[in-house]
């Protein structure tokens, strides 16, 4: 066991060094760039599209679940919230996509308030039941708000995204590049969030609270802000995935929807961004390897919860990272000074 | 008489009707190491979870460079200046040693989140800054090598002083130490104390909680000890040890006074 997991992080090593890193990631840049040239049919383009929004929809609960610790059942609602902001916008009042995003991000981080508010009482099992309450709510009033959301018939021809006489279609693979260019954003925040001030503050409100109040942390604004972040990363997600859709009503922000979501960020390994994308591509390409899986998908996605829970609760890529806290150079050389440089610290196998 | 850097004045506080703390009243000057001693139960914790916020007094008024403290959120009051470790240690587990002392920081960091996100000068500057300061505190405790380790992970000993490492990195004046040594062995607490010494040298003030007494003599400019919520003396070292009711509290428990 020790050796798997020393491998495991002597493999990290490697991938992390900065030549090493940046030749991988500029190899997955192009790779991601050149898709729609790899001849892949239109269904296969649709669930590619749709691994990038359920990515970053995962990106944004992992936020709560992953660093602060609170959990949230009712993910589908606030992706409900940007969808219809964005789609009755465009549709009905002919505001293009993209300034419609300003409306659908302000609308997700009040409705990421209201919710956040009882998160600074309840936790568990009482947040879940809450979160999941709230995702149903908005489904209802998705039904009953008839003149605006058209109730149960839901709204048909959504307009794809067009920005200066550039229309986003999935046949122009702009939708693609719309949903790649939103993942590797929010990809970017999360990445930077977690070695900042608000992301340390989220991290240690998860950790102890206790603790985090003694060091001056305002953990009521923190667990607000944690459901703000994940509202409006849902949202934008959401709006896109609208589009993407051209079709939406209250069936498609289920309770299904949360599941998935939150199955995404367990299975992955919260509070890892890795763990995000190799979760939604195991669970939204599975249920389309055949007809009989996507009946029983939440048998399937039940069992892995369970089996996770009981053998790798950290999930598939959610190991502890054993990097050194990345220190900028002159601030490494103000601290050794004239002296010679540290050594490497920690136990180095050399294989 | 210089004014005192903590006044603590008459605080009492009871919880279901049992009194845990009764007007005590204890005083700091700056740059002193001050002890709190007493049997386990005798209210000494109580009365950090006073200091620091977590409970409001029943009465009795506490001062802080010459302003009133009790009644204000703990965030307020860290933000004034005093930081403290927990009996039970509360690090944040999940956290490298380094990100633990950056928490500490985080009242006096500055950048807002659109500064970190889109990583301007600012974030930039500040967050260099804030990692050598939480270096050159981990330096002060030994523990600069094991920066990347896991909190949670580190031996006991070693937690204990990353603890007092992220106090001392929110920037307080005023550190509360609440059992240091415990679980420590003599040599693992010599060394600590030591560590306390220097850090007082570096113009810290230090309210040190501590049933041992034994541990404290040495290290104490002035020792207030507390029974069953009561003060029952206060001076220099060699007089509380000395002190009858001091004896007979800790006979009653333990006997920890030296030889
Ligand atoms: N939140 C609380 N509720 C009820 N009783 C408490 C609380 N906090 C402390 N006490 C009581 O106050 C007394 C003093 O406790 P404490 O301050 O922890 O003692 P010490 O730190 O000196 O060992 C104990 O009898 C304890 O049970
Ligand atoms: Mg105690």
């Amino acid at each position: 066991m020790r050796d798997k997991k020393i491998s495991f992080n002597n493999l990290e090593k490697f991938l992390y060094q900065p030549s090493v890193f940046m030749i991988l990631t500029g190899a997955a840049l192009a790779v991601l760039l050149i898709v729609p040239w790899l001849g892949l049919n239109s269904y296969l383009m649709n669930i590619v599209v749709k691994v990038a929004i359920y990515i970053t929809l995962a990106l944004g609960l992992n936020i709560l679940v992953g660093y602060t610790g609170l959990v949230s059942l009712g993910q589908a609602g606030f992706v409900a919230v940007g969808a219809y902001a964005t789609t009755i916008l465009t549709k009905v009042y002919g505001w293009n996509f993209f300034t419609s995003l300003i409306v659908c991000v302000v609308l997700a981080a009040a409705v990421g308030i209201v919710i956040g508010l009882p998160s600074l009482r309840l936790t568990g099992t009482y947040l879940s039941i809450i979160t999941l309450g709230f995702g149903e709510i908005i489904r209802t009033v998705i039904i009953v708000w008839e003149p605006l959301t058209n109730g149960p018939m839901g709204i048909r021809g959504i307009p794809r995204p067009a920005l200066g006489g550039i229309t986003f279609t999935m046949a122009n693979s702009g939708m693609y590049y719309l949903s790649l260019l939103l993942m590797l954003l929010v990809m970017l925040f999360c990445r930077t969030l977690v070695r900042s001030k608000t992301g340390r503050a989220l991290r240690a409100v998860k950790g102890d609270e206790t603790a985090a109040v003694m060091m001056g942390i305002n953990v009521t604004y923190y667990k607000v802000l944690a459901f703000v972040l994940a509202a409006v990363i849902s949202a934008l997600a959401g709006s896109l995935y609208s589009t993407q859709l051209g079709y939406i009503d209250q069936n498609t922000f289920t309770f299904d929807m949360s599941t998935i979501i939150l199955s995404i960020v367990i299975l992955g390994g919260m509070g890892t961004l890795r763990g995000m994308v190799i979760g939604s591509i195991i669970l939204i390409l599975l249920p389309e390897l055949s007809r009989s899986l996507t009946d029983y998908r939440f048998v399937i996605y039940g069992l892995i919860l369970i089996l996770m829970m009981r053998f790798r609760p950290q999930g598939i890529l959610g190991w502890k990272s054993r990097l050194p806290y990345p220190i900028r150079k002159t601030v490494i050389e103000r601290i050794s000074g004239p002296q010679n440089q540290t050594a490497d610290d920690g136990e180095t196998n050399h294989a | 008489m210089r004014e005192p850097l903590l006044d603590i004045k008459d605080i009492s506080i009871s919880f279901g009707g049992i009194s845990a703390v009764e007007d005590v009243s204890l005083n700091i000057s700056k740059n002193e190491i001050v002890s709190l001693i007493g049997p386990n139960g005798a209210g000494k914790t109580t009365v950090f979870n006073i200091l620091t916020g977590v409970y409001l007094p029943d009465s009795g008024e506490i001062y802080f460079k010459g302003e009133r403290i009790d009644r204000k959120r703990p965030q307020t009051i860290v933000k004034k200046g005093i930081s403290r470790t927990f009996q039970n240690i509360r690090l944040f587990k999940d956290m490298q040693v380094i990100e633990n002392v950056l928490v500490g920081t985080h009242t006096r960091t500055h950048y807002s989140l659109f500064d970190s996100t889109f990583r301007t000068r600012k974030f930039r500057k500040e967050e260099d800054e804030k990692i050598y300061k939480a270096i050159e505190i981990l330096k002060i405790l030994g523990l600069e090598n094991k920066k990347d380790e896991y909190a949670g992970d580190l031996p006991y000993g070693d937690q204990r002083k990353a603890e007092i490492a992220r106090a001392i990195a929110t920037g307080a004046e005023l550190i509360l130490l609440d059992e240091p040594a415990a679980g420590m062995n003599p040599q693992e607490t010599d060394e600590l104390l030591n560590c306390i010494r220097y850090i007082r040298s570096l113009g810290y003030t230090i309210l040190l909680i501590e049933h041992d007494m034994r541990v404290v003599m040495n290290i104490s400019d002035r020792i207030y000890v507390l029974d069953d919520g009561k003060l029952i003396a206060e001076g220099l070292p060699e007089a509380v040890a000395n002190n009858p009711r001091v004896i007979k509290a800790y006979l009653g428990g333990e006997l920890h006074v030296g030889n």
